[in-house]
């Protein structure tokens, strides 16, 4: 006979999800779509407009799905994109992306 | 600066070149030799894999090729020792790349050919001087290196501290030939207590991390030295290189760096050429010679003069840079040159161009194996005379 | 101005691309950004795991040398901000030997391309992991010769077309991790670029066990490697690792060989101990020379 497990234990908190705020280095992108596919929410997605060097660098779609697992900024070849911990948003930043365009 | 005492073997000693080459290096501060076993040569590592463990700070190691050898010096440089390497003809072809890449790096580090009969495997035992132009030409492109010849143990001992001196003063690979001849050969070699060598220290920089430029050179067109782990965090690299040591593929870059390698060594030439010259002045005849043929030499001098010639002897020391300005000098004198050497026409070569035509140059040459036969440099000495009227 | 003066004053002025941006910012040369390698190439993934590491293991990075010779995988040494060596072709690991034994303080490691460490650099190889020179040698397999136009290497699986097989390969290629272990290195891993978390762990495995750790990173070459083989670009690439690659820690490297379009086996293979060269050169020189030994410690 299998037991059936309960998910969670009585009586304990429900787990926080963690929430990440994005930064995308337009710059520095080559366009490789390496962090569009593997983000595990499905964050991003490829932007219409060029960057300098003529690669589509990636969008935030749906920015309030991102949990700052980090994978993005791992696999990424060209350090053009990380996240970092946002645990209480506010309205206006919520999901709110910093694309810093610099000096080609 | 003065060597550590616990090198310098002080005393007067019975040894071969190759061993008294060994203690010159200790001498001067290396503590770091990478070799391979090559005829006439492997007593340097020999003595150095005796001596290193007793040497604090010293250590040998023998790498697997003569390739191997001469990268893994620059290596032990870059981490802070006085480095050498040991070979002979095969291996000092096999090292062409790796001298290439000391000379762009600015590496100070000593290359040891024990120069033995070629081409190819020739003849292992016996000697040659025929490496004397690939010292200068060896390794691809534009670069200058210096190189010392010295025709006797105790001279082994005191040149490679020379060389040791001269390769951190310029930061530049130096070329060390000796012949198997000086290497086998057993004297008397004295050395000095450590307090009366004097070494040339690493020109290591002062300035902090950030301000420092690893490749912009001093006055004398020679940048300052750092080691890894000093927390510079630099950058070396075998491309054409700024300043900062990043590589840049342009044209004004190349003249930048490539040509300041080479005036390194030009612009320096008169402080750096030594020679020795016995009987000069009032000579009809000058013999130009170098290594274990200066020897020969000698005694060949001293045959024309009993036969009434007036001879002279120009032993070269420092063989690259070539002394020519001297040469000219001499030649504009109205000399005539015999050029003494174990090969079929290397140096000679040089002095003829540094003559400039006004001086008949010949030949004393043959293809190595043994010393000359003093007879044939005496003819030739005859023949210069007759040369010169 | 003279031209002297003129490049002086533009190495001074050079503006940096993106500077203090990125975590890593500090790891990475950033004025000399953007890299050469193309785009989705691998290369770039194993620099990143590999400033992942060093924070993760909290190694100071003045202690660190990154020696690498010539080829795609050999412009490493250029971009990472710590003292680095761009050395000749195949002749990394000599050059770290030396390095390493000069200055046994530095933690030395070689990032080179398959072609540079185990064809030209086979010998030494073999050499400097017999010997267990205390490094890590992080070798980036794209199976050619990248960098001068896509030639056949000693890791190319047979069949593979190239310019110089331009029939098909027939030779039999290397198999890393075996020939790793045979020679006698201390740690055998090999993962793919998408494996980026494996990477960084064996890295720091890696970075912390003292003796010659060697991993292998199968990467995509998609502007050469894989337009040949008509392989798609990185991104086709990795899906594919994705679906291709098995985690196998406990293969025997002997089985593990890469065929084309076939199964990667990708894991920690070895990771054992034995005396570092120092470490015997030390024990042995005490055991000999008693008292009169002083231990080398650089």
């Amino acid at each position: 006979m299998s037991v059936r497990q309960r998910e969670r234990p009585f009586g304990r908190p429900k787990p926080e999800v963690p929430r990440g705020e994005i930064v995308i280095l337009e710059e520095r992108c080559k366009g490789c779509s390496f962090c569009i596919e593997y983000c595990p929410h499905k964050v991003l997605v490829p932007a219409k407009k060029y960057n300098a060097k003529g690669y589509h660098p990636p969008e935030i779609e749906k920015p309030e799905l991102c949990v700052n697992c980090g994978f993005c900024r791992m696999i990424c070849p060209e350090f053009a994109i990380y996240t970092y911990e946002n645990p209480k948003p506010d309205a206006a930043s919520a999901g709110a992306v910093s694309v810093k365009g610099d000096q080609p | 600066m003065k060597p550590d005492p616990k090198g310098v073997l002080t005393g007067a000693h019975y040894l071969d070149g190759d061993h008294a080459c060994c203690e010159g290096a200790l001498a001067a501060g290396c503590r770091f030799v990478a070799g391979y076993p090559i005829t006439p040569s492997t007593e340097v590592v020999e003595r150095f894999a005796r001596r290193a463990p007793l040497v604090p700070g010293a250590l040998f190691i023998q790498m697997e090729d003569e390739l191997a050898a001469s990268i893994a010096i620059q290596g032990a440089v870059w981490g802070g020792k006085k480095a050498m390497t040991v070979t002979s003809g095969p291996g000092y072809s096999l090292m062409m790349e790796h001298i290439g890449l000391a000379a762009m790096t600015e590496t100070p580090c000593v290359f040891v050919d024990v120069q033995r009969g070629g081409p190819s495997t020739g003849l292992p035992t016996l000697p040659g001087q025929a490496d004397m132009m690939q010292a200068r030409w060896g390794s691809h492109g534009d670069y200058e290196i210096i190189a010392l010849s010295p025709n006797s143990p105790q001279e082994c001992f005191d040149l490679t501290i020379d060389a040791f001196n001269l390769s951190e003063e310029y930061r530049v690979p130096v070329m060390f030939m000796m012949d198997e001849c000086v290497g086998h050969m057993l004297e008397r070699v004295v050395i000095p207590a450590a307090d009366k060598i004097e070494i040339y220290p690493r020109r290591m920089t002062k300035l902090p991390p950030g301000q420092f430029l690893p490749f912009k050179p001093g006055p004398d067109l020679v940048p300052e030295m750092f080691k890894a782990g000093d927390g510079y965090r630099i950058h070396v690299t075998g491309l054409t290189h700024d300043f900062r040591g990043y590589p840049d593929m342009s044209p004004e870059i190349q003249e930048q760096l490539v040509h300041r390698l080479v005036d390194k060594i030009r612009v320096n030439t008169p402080k750096i050429i030594r020679y020795e010259e016995i009987d000069v002045a009032k000579a009809d005849v000058v013999v130009v010679s170098y290594g274990i043929t200066s020897r020969v030499a000698t005694e060949a001098i001293a045959q024309a003069r009993r036969q009434g010639l007036k001879v002279g002897m120009l032993r070269l020391i420092v063989c690259w840079p070539f002394p020519e300005n001297r040469i000219f000098e001499l030649a504009s004198q109205g000399k005539a040159f015999v050029v003494a050497e174990m090969n079929y026409g290397q140096m000679v070569l040089e002095v003829e161009r540094a003559a400039r035509g006004r001086a008949p140059v010949l030949l004393a040459g043959h293809g190595g194996g043994t010393v000359h036969n003093i007879e044939d440099i005496t003819q030739k000495i005859v023949e210069a005379q007759k040369c010169r009227s | 101005m003279s031209v002297l003066k003129e490049l002086e004053k533009a190495t001074a002025e050079a503006p940096a691309i993106g500077c203090a941006e990125h975590p890593m910012d500090n790891f990475m040369r950033m004025d000399r950004m953007p890299s050469i390698w193309c785009p989705s190439c691998g290369i770039g993934v194993s620099v990143n795991c590999f400033a992942k590491a060093l924070e993760k293991c909290k190694i100071p990075l003045d202690d660190v040398a990154v020696v690498s010779g010539i080829g795609c995988s050999g412009r490493v040494a250029g971009y990472v901000k710590v003292y680095s060596f761009h050395t000749t072709h195949g002749r990394a690991l000599p050059f770290a030997t030396g390095l390493k034994l000069a200055n046994p303080k530095l933690k030395v490691v070689v990032f080179s391309g398959d072609g540079d460490i185990i064809a030209i650099g086979g010998n030494h190889f073999i050499n400097a992991a017999r010997r267990n020179i205390d490094m890590t040698v992080i070798c980036i397999n794209n199976f050619n010769y990248a960098m001068t136009g896509g030639q056949v290497a000693p890791t190319t699986p047979g069949g593979a077309y190239l310019t110089t097989s331009p029939f098909g390969n027939f030779e039999t290629p290397f198999n890393l991790p075996f020939l790793a272990e045979s020679v006698g290195a201390v740690y055998v891993a090999r993962w793919t670029s998408l494996h980026v978390y494996n990477q960084t762990q064996s890295m720091v495995e890696a970075l912390n066990k003292p003796g010659f750790s060697f991993i292998e990173i199968v990467a995509p070459c998609p502007t050469i490697y894989e337009r040949a083989q008509k392989m798609g670009d990185g991104l086709d690439r990795l899906r594919w690792y994705c679906d291709n690659s098995e985690i196998n820690n406990e293969a025997q490297t002997k089985d593990i060989d890469i065929r084309l379009r076939d199964q990667i086996v990708v894991g920690k293979f070895v990771d054992k101990t034995r005396p570092t060269y120092l470490e015997a050169m030390n024990a042995h020189f005490k055991e000999i020379l008693g008292e009169r030994y002083h231990p080398y410690e650089g």
